[in-house]
This record gives structure tokens, C-alpha cells and sequence, in this order.
């Protein structure tokens, strides 16, 4: 079955790079098509970033993600911009320390939206000791709450990924994200 | 052993061109193509090859061709605005027959309009930019798998047919992530010397054809020029039959071998009442279209264009006899569909989806206009 995921948040918190390990550990560890985009504009540290993963065991023709059944939100101006795409029942995955999520609550009500609160970027900093492994942290939450990829398959993806002598702190980040929800 | 990737269609690109032999690339990067100059960057000097990123890209063309006429495999990778400043050079590879391959990654156009949003601008640009008669090779990769395959045959087509091959792929194919599957053994054509003689003759190729390519520097006396040239491949201006005879050569050697250059994707066609016409990353939205279309009990087929040029005739003329009407989507405002609609000539209904703005078809506005058309003919 087809799954779009979109994840978005400030330029600098390695959200292009949580796609690519999504779609990595879905194609080339559980062997089920992906295609992952992102979007391309002035996205110095700070600006806003986007990613978007479509995974699916059957061949994927349109690669472009229209109404996400997955949204990631790393920041209130991109939970604010791409919130009215999630499609009704569909799961949204935020960071509370990053949002106001007062603003939601109505949405949330009215399209019958399963919210998830994952604390990334303070679990990052606070158990794993770098913040810059919130994006590690938020796809251990994605892959906890979702069925898009197995959590082998994403361990393998982060291994593949990751800087050589980062592997440990980035599966506990991984780890510590599954732990979150 | 069988490599697997999950990589851009850009950095596809550029493991084709190492796989097909490329190893020599020169370039000026351009937004949405940065990332095949940057991958050959890193991947050429491990191979052997060189890397060269030069002042700008009338330099870069000319460069390659340079580098080929030294015996190199080469490519240049750039969008539309670079494609541009290449016409003059480009036609000097045709008329010098020098093996090369260009990367179109196409971009919103005209001018410099919007580099990081896709598009299907220069379909005509390719067929018609240089000045002169000539017919040109493209392929048009829908996806990162394709655009690893297309690149390699690019290096074949055009080692084989002796031209430059334009690779016209667009932002959407170049900037998304899929998996592809390096295989452990490609076939590629490698370019063949011609023996050295004391009446060599550089350009004394047969009619329709092409004779092997000699390289500067390994004793044979060549002079290449843009002029109107005769075998030894000295200027001979004037002289009506040589012109004739040298560029009829070189149009013929294209057109005469269509039927192993072109390249297409016949899919549900056999029963459909209607078929769309597409090439390049239209066709993911048409897969996708054609689905919905048929879960709704209307048969809808799709040709895929995989050489845009030569224009695939003969195919495109034998379905303008199984239905009446065909569906050309294309991100511009009707470049193809010119095409299509010459070479039908009337025998079917052709009617354009064209879209600018930078932005895929969705599957649902093919689909709109199918059921429009299938309402008409109910």
C-alpha cells in the first residue's frame, strides 16, 4: 500500500537527511519501493526545509507527496503551512517544544487527527548529549507510531548514512526516539 | 557484483557515464544539474579521468569536443540556460561528427526564470537550437533507474552514430531519490581507431554511415573544422555537391537507423480507447492517471516516448490507427505535441495537457481531461 510521508522543520535540523534514511531503509533494507523529494529554494540553516517519502510494495508512479497520511512537524511555521494537506485520521508527529499547540486543536478535533508529541530536539540534548541528532531521534518516533519501515531496516539505513564514529550515539538517538512514544 | 544505491537521478547520471567509459568532464554547474558535475568531481579522478569546471559553459563545450578529439569519452551537464550558450558548439560537433554527450536537466524557462522548479523547455531547443540541418539523438530518463540506463546508451548512440547525445532529462527526475541497481557488467561500444595509411582519408565515411574517429596526437594528419569539409576533411566552401553530400550524410545516418535508435514503452494499449503520448517524468503522473481511469471502466493506454529525437514516427502513426483520440501532457505549453500532431495528421484527436509553473502534472488533472474526452465520445 502507498504511504506519503512529509517531513518539515528549519533548515540546519537534518530533516532532508531523516527522508533520505526513510527512504534508504525502505528500498534498499526491506526491499519495498521509495522515492524520496525535497524541496529545492533558499534553505540556509534557519530558512524552512522539506522532505517527502513515498513508500509502497507495489511500483510507485506519481513520486510526489499531495495529501500526506504521515506528517512530521520540527517546527510551528511548518506545521502551520503543510498541516491543512494531512488527510483525515491521518497521524502527526510534532515536537511540543517547537510548536504552539494550541493552534491545532481544532484541526486535530475536526479531521480526527491522531497526534503524537515527540520531544526530539530536547531528547537529543538532554539523553544523547547532541542536538543535532534530533532528526535520529524523530525518525526512532516515526518508525514507533508507523509501519512504513521496520526498525532493522532503519537501524541499517542510519548505519549507512551516518558519519564514520557517529554510529553509536545515532542508534541510541534512534533508540531513545522509539522510547519516546 | 550487483550495486544497490538510493541516490539522486543526478548522481545516477553520473555513475552511468563513469560505467559507460566517460572520463573526461568539463562543466559549469547550473541549478538543477549541480549535483552530476559535482558527482563526476569526486568519482572522475578515481577513475583516471579529469574533472574540469571551466569559466562557463561555451567553454565547456568546447572543451569536451576538444577532449574527445583527444580519444576521451566525454560530457557536460547543464539546464537550459546553459544549453543556450552551447548552440554554436553544438552544431560544430555535428558537422565535425564528435562524439559527446550533453545533460539537459531542464528548468522553468525561458531565460533564467526559475532554476529549482522542473520543466520540459527545451524539447524543441535540442531538435532545432544550432543553426542548420541536422538530426539530433536525445533520451528522456522518467526515472533514477532510466537515468543511469539513458546516460550509458547516450555514450553508445553516440560513439556508434558519431554526434553529439543530448540527454533531455528535467528538475523532477534529476532531484528525486529512488533506488537503482548498478549491474556488475554493461555493455558499452567502444570507439574503434582507424588504421593509419599514407591516403587516409578522416571523413571518407559511407552513405548513411560513419567511419571510425582517429585522436590527436597518435600519427594521423586530421584537420577538423566547422566548414563545409571534403574526406580529407578540408574546407571545400563552394562547391554545392560536397555540402550537399556531407550534411545529407549526416542527417541520413540518423533517420536511416531509426529503427535502432528510437526507443519507446507501449503499455495497455491493446484494448485502450484512448492513448497518452508522454516522455520524460509526465509519464510517473500518467501510470498513475491511467489507474484511476481504468478503476473507472475507461481504457486508457500509454506510449512513452524514450527518444524524444529522432521523433519515434512510425510508432506514433500506427496508434493514430487504433484510437481516436491522444492525450499529450508535457511541462510547457506545447512543444511535442507538434509533433505528434504531424505526424497523426489528422487521422486522430490530439489534445495537449500543457503545464508551466515548475510543478508535476498530478495524476488527477491527466484524468480530468480523460474522462472530458470520454464523455465527449459517449
Amino acid at each position: 500500500m502507498r504511504k506519503e510521508v512529509r517531513i518539515a522543520g528549519f533548515g540546519g535540523q537534518g530533516v532532508l537527511m531523516a527522508g533520505i534514511i526513510l527512504g534508504k531503509a525502505a528500498s534498499l533494507f526491506d526491499n519495498i519501493n521509495a522515492v524520496q523529494t525535497q524541496s529545492y529554494g533558499p534553505e540556509a540553516r534557519g530558512g524552512a526545509s522539506r522532505t517527502e517519502v513515498v513508500v509502497s510494495d507495489e511500483e510507485i508512479d506519481y513520486p510526489k507527496v499531495s495529501h500526506p497520511d504521515i506528517l512530521v512537524a520540527m517546527s510551528h511555521e511548518a506545521l502551520i503551512k503543510y498541516m491543512d494537506d494531512l488527510k483525515d485520521e491521518g497521524i502527526l508527529i510534532i515536537d511540543p517544544d517547537l510548536v504552539v499547540e494550541e493552534e491545532i486543536v481544532d484541526f486535530v478535533k475536526e479531521h480526527n487527527i491522531n497526534l503524537y508529541r515527540a520531544p526530539a530536539t530536547n531528547t537529543a540534548t538532554e539523553k544523547i548529549g547532541l542536538r543535532i541528532v534530533a532528526n535520529i531521534v524523530m525518525i526512532g518516533a516515526i518508525v514507533k507510531v508507523t509501519d512504513i519501515v521496520s526498525v532493522e531496516a532503519a537501524k541499517q539505513a542510519i548505519l549507512d548514512s551516518v558519519p564514520k564514529g557517529t554510529e553509536d550515539k545515532n542508534i541510541q538517538a534512534f533508540e531513545a526516539g522509539y522510547a519516546l512514544l | 557484483m550487483v550495486e544497490e544505491q538510493f541516490v539522486l537521478g543526478n548522481e545516477a547520471c553520473a555513475l552511468g557515464a563513469i560505467a559507460a567509459g566517460c572520463r573526461f568532464f568539463a562543466g559549469y554547474p547550473i541549478t538543477p544539474s549541480t549535483e552530476i558535475a559535482e558527482k563526476m568531481s569526486y568519482l572522475l579522478p578515481k577513475y583516471g579521468g579529469t574533472f574540469i569546471q571551466m569559466e562557463d559553459e561555451i567553454a565547456s563545450i568546447g572543451t569536451i569536443i576538444g577532449a574527445s578529439w583527444s580519444g576521451l569519452k566525454t560530457m557536460t551537464a547543464t539546464s537550459g540556460p546553459g544549453i543556450s550558450l552551447m548552440q554554436e558548439n553544438i552544431g560544430y560537433g555535428f558537422i565535425t561528427e564528435t562524439p559527446m554527450v550533453i545533460v539537459n536537466v531542464q528548468r522553468g524557462s525561458p531565460s533564467t526564470a526559475q532554476p529549482t522548479m522542473s520543466a520540459q523547455a527545451d524539447m524543441m531547443q535540442v531538435r532545432w537550437g544550432s543553426h542548420g540541418d541536422y538530426e539530433p539523438i536525445a533520451l528522456a530518463p522518467s526515472s533514477v533507474q532510466e537515468f543511469f540506463d539513458f546516460t550509458i546508451e547516450a555514450f553508445n548512440l553516440a560513439e556508434k552514430y558519431r554526434l553529439p547525445v543530448t540527454i533531455l532529462a528535467d528538475e523532477v527526475v534529476g532531484h528525486m531519490r529512488e533506488k537503482l541497481i548498478i549491474p556488475d557488467k554493461v555493455n558499452i561500444v567502444t570507439r574503434t581507431r582507424p588504421e593509419l595509411t599514407d591516403d587516409y582519408l578522416p571523413f571518407d565515411a559511407p552513405e548513411n554511415g560513419t567511419t571510425p574517429m582517429p585522436a590527436f596526437g597518435e600519427g594521423y594528419n586530421i584537420h577538423v573544422t566547422g566548414l563545409t569539409h571534403d574526406k580529407r576533411g578540408y574546407p571545400d566552401t563552394n562547391n554545392p555537391e560536397t555540402h550537399h553530400n556531407l550534411i545529407k550524410r549526416l542527417c541520413d545516418k540518423v533517420l536511416a537507423n531509426r529503427a535502432d535508435i528510437c526507443s519507446i514503452k507501449k503499455e495497455f494499449c491493446d484494448d485502450a480507447d484512448i492513448i497518452i503520448v508522454s516522455c520524460g517524468s509526465p509519464y510517473r503522473s500518467v501510470g498513475a492517471a491511467i489507474k484511476m481511469a481504468r478503476e473507472e471502466g475507461i481504457k486508457v493506454g500509454s506510449l512513452k516516448i524514450n527518444t524524444p529525437w529522432p521523433f519515434p514516427e512510425e510508432e506514433i502513426k500506427s496508434i493514430a490507427n487504433d484510437v481516436d483520440n491522444i492525450i499529450v501532457p508535457e511541462m510547457n505549453l506545447g512543444q511535442m505535441v507538434h509533433e505528434v500532431e504531424r505526424v497523426v495528421a489528422g487521422k486522430a484527436n490530439v489534445h495537449l495537457i500543457g503545464k508551466i509553473g515548475g510543478v508535476l502534472h498530478k495524476p488527477e488533472e491527466i484524468l480530468e481531461k480523460i474522462k472530458e474526452i470520454h464523455e465527449g465520445e459517449c
